[in-house]
């Protein structure tokens, strides 16, 4: 009997026990939300980690680090110590990785759609607007010791792109948006006029004419064996890009997915028809548009305004040997519009966020950094690298940066026509930009956009038949690919799949269940005892 | 009696064991529906192709995709993100046979095996590199392209960077890379007056590898003898896998 007793509150207590022992093995709580120190202690030294994104260009990381020693000597008690990335997604990949070990950097040069992602941690990321608001350690704070931004010096549209869920989750750094680089030279050796906004109908029939070739078998227009007249580097970007000027669907805010709708079917047959004359490809099948355009074998180029150090005959940055090197006069221009009036181009460049760590000091000491990277120094220094613009007001009307501009031409390196045009390109249309919505999921919803071109681009050369039910197919391919059909459940219901339940806590919720098993085994017992009695 | 037969007997077994092993060498039998490399450097691009092939390095696992150096006793094959789960990609270790349906492309001028299926086979073979010193700078070079090659006997020539600077060797192609990051190492060598780039590839051999840290140790004037897979990038870019300073 008193064996009995025993086990039944064992078995009481375990039952009473468990579920907290199950909840606490299934995940942690994460930290606790970062509140504003009252002062900053310069009393200690912080360490803080910055892992930055550069192009593969030297004087970008030259940047990196005199921006990190110049910082370092107004604030003596805080080391950077920088890691270099020249890939958006490896630091994502990174970052995911170490949010589970919570040895995230402190500040990380990121995309919004990779942050909707790390958010999904808790209190991962640093909401930013109590710390843009701060009288003393804020945009333009009293207590920073370097000439910040205010925040109303930050060029809203640019800001705006940092916002998720209403909070802001990060600065911009730099902007860019993408740039149609032209070899002006054989547009016009074939007859055409280089309009001041190029429409899709312009690029596709010059690029058509383009294909005409020799009884050799060369190309008319340029004598040479390979002619890729229309080359698209980022096709996620080309398919969002034709959504939104065609005012067609792409997701809601909500992160439901409408990207297969029939504006995407019409575009992708027209990919299809061009693809299939060879008159397009994509920097995924043939190569980078750039070392095509500089070797006389492209005529459209498209890529970001932050390539156009590449872009040209005399183009500082180049990948192609002085032999295969064709001159010729280089055109900038906006990307092809469907509504020349109406234009319509996507904002992008790099952004910082900031993770949150349980030393509420060494955050506030990874803001600082963050908001010095907005100091004019670094945002001149940095823009003037590429085509990129600054992202506050107070730089781009700096005398320092319209002087920079002025000198457009001055020489083939800082000054290099082709970088500046594309600059100004974005500065001329920051109004026409736009940015699509940002939810658990929109980086996968933004690859499969350009999947869709891909595979259709790759099944033409490949003599393929691209008709409605290859469509079918390879919607549901894509689909499925990117894991499309979770990405609108996962936001709008916040569950996710986490798959089978791992060994220890199947094994845990059988040990439950056995003893709620056992508890009612031994109440109906006692209940039979008694009734019997 | 016995004596002699039973030594009869085993000798007959070894020749035997001798003549198999011997065939395997001297013929690569391809399986039904199986390209030779003859037949395989013959297709079209963009074609579907069908080999068999033997890995012989790995250059990296991404989002279920890895990226292989294969080759088979006739040549080279450069597998691009073949879908792979990680359990698959364990199972590929230096030497081992596999089939490979996909579609044959070119990218940079580098030809390459893509959006492709692949099956393990029995077999093994490890290709012993080849000494293309001879071939450096002349149009056969590219009839070599992704096998293992061997350049003997160049010696080290300044790299300079973006901003002027000259070293025996450059984190990434102008030098905007760092030691600990994950930055390719370029350098120059070169033979009979002409100057060559090489590329150590940090996702196949990172800074923990032997040729990584030889690469970091090169002074310009080193005579040096290299390995490495024959890759292409607008030109003959071999990425290397064995540096040893003479």
């Amino acid at each position: 009997m008193m064996f009995t007793k025993k086990f039944t509150a064992f078995l009481l207590s375990a039952a009473v026990t468990l579920p907290f022992v199950l909840t606490g093995c299934h995940g942690s709580r994460g930290l606790d939300p970062f509140v504003i120190p009252e002062e900053f202690d310069t009393s200690r030294n912080y360490e803080i980690t910055f892992w930055a994104k550069n192009d593969t260009n030297k004087t970008q990381t030259d940047i990196y680090h005199q921006a990190i020693e110049d910082f370092q000597a107004i604030y003596p008690n805080i080391t950077v110590n920088l890691r270099l990335y020249t890939d958006y997604s490896r630091i994502y990949n990174d970052v995911i990785t170490n949010i589970s070990t919570n040895t995230t950097p402190n500040v990380c040069i990121t995309y919004p759609d990779h942050i909707a992602t790390y958010r999904t941690g808790t209190n991962v990321v640093v909401p930013l607007d109590e710390l843009f608001a701060n009288e003393k350690y804020g945009l333009g704070g009293s207590e920073v010791r370097f000439d910040s931004p205010a925040k109303d010096e930050i060029i809203p549209q640019f800001l705006s792109e940092c916002v998720i869920d209403g909070t802001h989750y990060a600065l911009p750094f730099m902007r860019s948006t993408e740039a149609c680089y032209v070899n002006k030279t054989y547009v016009e050796a074939l007859g055409y006029t280089v309009p001041d906004v190029l429409t899709w109908d312009f690029v596709w029939e010059v690029s058509e004419a383009a294909t005409e070739k020799n009884a050799d078998g060369t190309f008319r227009i340029n004598g040479q064996n390979v002619m890729l007249p229309f080359i698209y580097k980022s096709t996620d970007n080309m398919m969002i890009q034709v959504l939104r000027q065609k005012g067609a669907d792409y997701s809601t805010a909500e992160g439901d997915i409408l990207l297969f709708n029939d504006t995407t079917e019409e575009f992708l047959y027209t990919v299809a028809e061009h693809a299939a004359t060879e008159a397009f490809t994509t920097f995924k099948i043939s190569s980078y548009p750039a070392n095509f355009l500089n070797a006389g074998q492209c005529i459209f180029a498209v890529d970001s305004t932050a390539g156009a150090t590449w872009m040209g005959t005399d183009a500082p940055l180049s990948d192609i040997s002085e032999e295969n090197l064709v001159r010729f006069e280089t055109a900038v221009r906006m990307i092809p519009q469907f509504d020349p009036d109406n234009p319509a181009m996507i904002s992008q460049g790099p952004s910082v966020c900031m993770f949150n760590k349980g030393d509420p000091q060494e955050v506030l000491a990874s803001w600082l950094f963050m908001q010095y990277l907005l100091t004019n120094d670094v945002q001149i220094a940095y823009s003037g690298t590429e085509g990129y613009v600054p992202v506050t007001s107070k730089a781009q009307s700096s005398g320092e940066y319209q002087d920079y501009l002025s000198r457009s031409g001055e020489d083939n390196d800082h000054y290099y026509s082709v970088k500046l045009d594309a600059a100004k390109l974005l500065l001329d249309h920051t109004d026409d930009t736009f940015v699509t919505p940002v939810f658990n999921g929109s980086a996968s919803l933004r690859s499969a956009a350009g999947q869709l071109i891909e595979n259709v681009t790759k099944s033409v050369r490949r003599s393929e038949t691209v008709d409605d039910a290859y469509m079918e197919t390879l919607y549901a391919d894509i689909t499925s690919l990117y894991r499309l059909d979770s990405v609108g459940t996962s936001v709008s219901t916040g569950k996710t799949d986490l798959g089978p339940l791992p060994p220890a806590a199947a094994a845990l919720l059988s040990v439950l269940g056995i003893t709620w098993a056992g508890i009612l085994v031994y109440c109906g017992r006692e209940l039979w005892k008694k009734r019997k009695k | 009696m016995k004596k002699i037969l039973a030594l009869i007997m085993a000798s007959v077994m070894m020749l035997g064991v001798v003549g198999c092993s011997g065939g395997e060498e001297a013929a690569d039998v391809k399986s039904e529906g199986v390209m030779t490399y003859a037949e395989y450097a013959a297709a079209e691009l963009e074609t579907p192709v069908v080999v068999e092939t033997y890995v012989q390095a790995k250059q990296g696992w991404w989002e279920n995709q890895a990226t292989l150096y294969t080759q088979d006793k006739e040549g080279g094959y450069f597998l691009y993100n073949m879908p792979c789960t990680e359990e698959e990609y364990n199972k590929l270790t230096p030497g081992t046979k596999i089939k490979v349906s996909g579609h044959k492309t070119a990218w940079a001028g580098e030809v390459e095996i893509i959006d492709s299926t692949f099956e393990i086979m029995e077999g093994n073979y490890v290709a012993e590199a080849m000494d293309a010193t001879a071939l450096l700078g002349t149009e056969e070079l590219i009839n070599h392209q992704n096998k293992l090659v061997a350049f003997n006997g160049l010696t080290v020539e300044a790299s300079t960077d973006a901003n002027g600077n000259e070293a025996a060797f450059l984190y990434n192609w102008d030098g905007s890379g760092e030691a600990g990051t994950d930055s390719d190492l370029y350098f120059n060598a070169s033979i009979n007056g002409a100057t060559y780039t090489f590329v150590v590839e940090y996702y196949l051999c990172n800074e923990t590898t032997d040729v990584y840290k030889a690469v970091q140790g090169l002074n310009v004037g080193d005579t040096i003898d290299l390995e490495g897979f024959l890759y292409w990038y607008e030109g003959a870019q071999p990425h290397v896998t064995s540096v040893i300073v003479k």
